[in-house]
């Protein structure tokens, strides 16, 4: 299993039988992938649709349909199609229950920094500060180091996106829970030693006295 | 009212230096065949008021490529390189706000509200500048309201009056922003007689709609 699937099949343990989720572009979105139809879940993008669907099969596509990255979509029965102005009160309003977000950097207040790089790369924040200051719950799915820099730090250096402190990071490494005392480490990827994260991790975790592997289906 | 345009009328209507609004999301649901007739009028120094810029070639893309554009607000322009390499030479000034900010700073433009208060951008550099108004304990920032000379809304069907229906995810921006352009050009993919959209379906009245363009042919 390589490190964005690990990632995505734990952050899909996340989501709760009927809730509405939000998934941003890239490594967020293969979540969908091992969430069960059976939880009667609806994915929102938040270009406009709620029960985001499947690719739809070689020839089907439409291109009034698809995803917040342009990408073609179908979508599942009950679902609804709204504009952005309803889209971004779902987001904003608390109506949605959990939005996944990849990072650039998460501190040790549980502050995500996920939109700019001075100077490198400013792409802009899409909805990305809308849906962290709204949703009832933030997840962020990312890999634990980036060209062997830690993402996990003790102060963003780079501009945040949102004053809230997210819920939950998931990395290839670990399941951390930002918490009003700092950084507490919940989980270790299989075969992963506190050792090993401790030694990639520049802020301070909180470690307690048990830290039980992932468990994935 | 008042008639339909061909798509090099809609482009002499539209002076060089005016300030556009242009729905769709990546393109979609962007009247596209307007954006052609305003790069081959080779318009300059508008000012674009969309979600994005859409990727080089597509939709807005078009008008950067083109550099008709001297202006940007917008929430994402990270997928379209041009549009970021003009930010950073200084040809094009980038004003990026959070998405569910922008449509709503449009509402308020279209609706005759003095602007709107956000939790989206609080702490952020997104706050830089702005009034952070205290409601009920809660901490907002005060964002005003963005009206433009022109919206260029793309739409499913339109009838006879003006009446538009949108499909999908193509409605995105354009319901919003048909409210809040001085002159309203909608660019649908087919005109039907009136009756045809059934009330419960218009999304967009044709009291908003000042031209359509004439069907492609």
């Amino acid at each position: 299993m390589d490190a964005k699937e690990l990632i995505a099949r734990r952050v899909a343990q996340e989501i709760r039988p009927g809730m509405l989720v939000n998934l941003g572009i890239g490594l967020p979105s293969m979540v969908a992938t091992y969430v069960p139809a059976s939880l009667g879940v609806f994915f929102q993008a938040e270009n406009g649709v709620i029960g985001l669907g499947a690719r739809p099969p070689e020839g089907m596509e439409d291109r009034h349909l698809t995803d917040a990255g342009g990408g073609f979509v179908s979508a599942v029965p009950g679902a609804a199609s709204i504009d952005s102005a309803m889209s971004f009160g779902l987001i904003r309003g608390g109506h949605l229950g959990m939005t996944v977000l990849g990072g650039l950097q998460v501190d040790e207040a549980g502050h995500l920094a996920n939109w700019k790089v001075p100077g490198k790369m400013v792409p802009g924040m899409g909805g990305a500060m809308d849906l962290v200051t709204g949703a009832a719950r933030v997840v962020v799915a990312m890999q634990h180091a980036a060209r062997g820099a830690s993402k996990i730090v003790p102060r963003c250096t780079l501009p945040l996106t949102a004053l809230r402190r997210v819920d939950l990071v998931v990395t290839d490494l670990a399941v951390i829970e930002p918490t009003g005392v700092g950084l507490i480490l919940r989980e270790r990827a299989p075969g992963v030693s506190l050792e090993d994260i401790r030694a990639a991790t520049e802020a301070a975790l909180v470690i307690p006295a048990d830290v039980p592997e992932m468990t994935l289906d | 009212m008042k008639g339909a345009l061909t798509p090099e009328q809609a482009a002499e209507l539209i002076p060089d230096g005016a300030s556009l609004m242009i729905g769709g999301f990546m393109a979609v649901g962007t009247p596209e065949r307007m954006i052609d007739a305003l790069v081959a009028r080779g318009a300059r120094g508008l000012t674009v008021i969309a979600n994005d810029t859409a990727t080089p070639g597509k939709g807005i893309g078009k008008l950067i490529s083109a550099g008709a554009v001297a202006r940007v607000i917008a929430s994402h322009i990270g997928l379209n390189p041009e549009t970021q390499g003009k930010m950073i030479s200084g040809e094009i000034d980038c004003e990026l706000v959070p998405q569910g900010t922008l449509v709503e700073r449009i509402r308020a433009g279209g609706m005759g509200l003095g602007g709107v208060l956000t939790p989206a951008g609080l702490a952020t550099e997104v706050e830089d500048g702005k009034q952070v108004v205290e409601v009920e304990g809660n901490r907002f920032l005060l964002e005003t309201p963005l009206k433009a000379d022109f919206a260029l809304i793309g739409a499913w069907q339109a009838d006879y009056v003006g009446n538009l229906s949108y499909l999908l995810t193509a409605q995105n921006f354009n319901p919003v922003m048909a409210l809040a352009g001085r002159t309203v050009i909608a660019e649908p993919e087919s005109i039907v007689p009136v009756g045809v959209i059934p009330p419960d379906s218009v999304k967009t009245p044709g009291v908003l709609v000042d031209h359509l363009l004439v069907h492609a042919g």
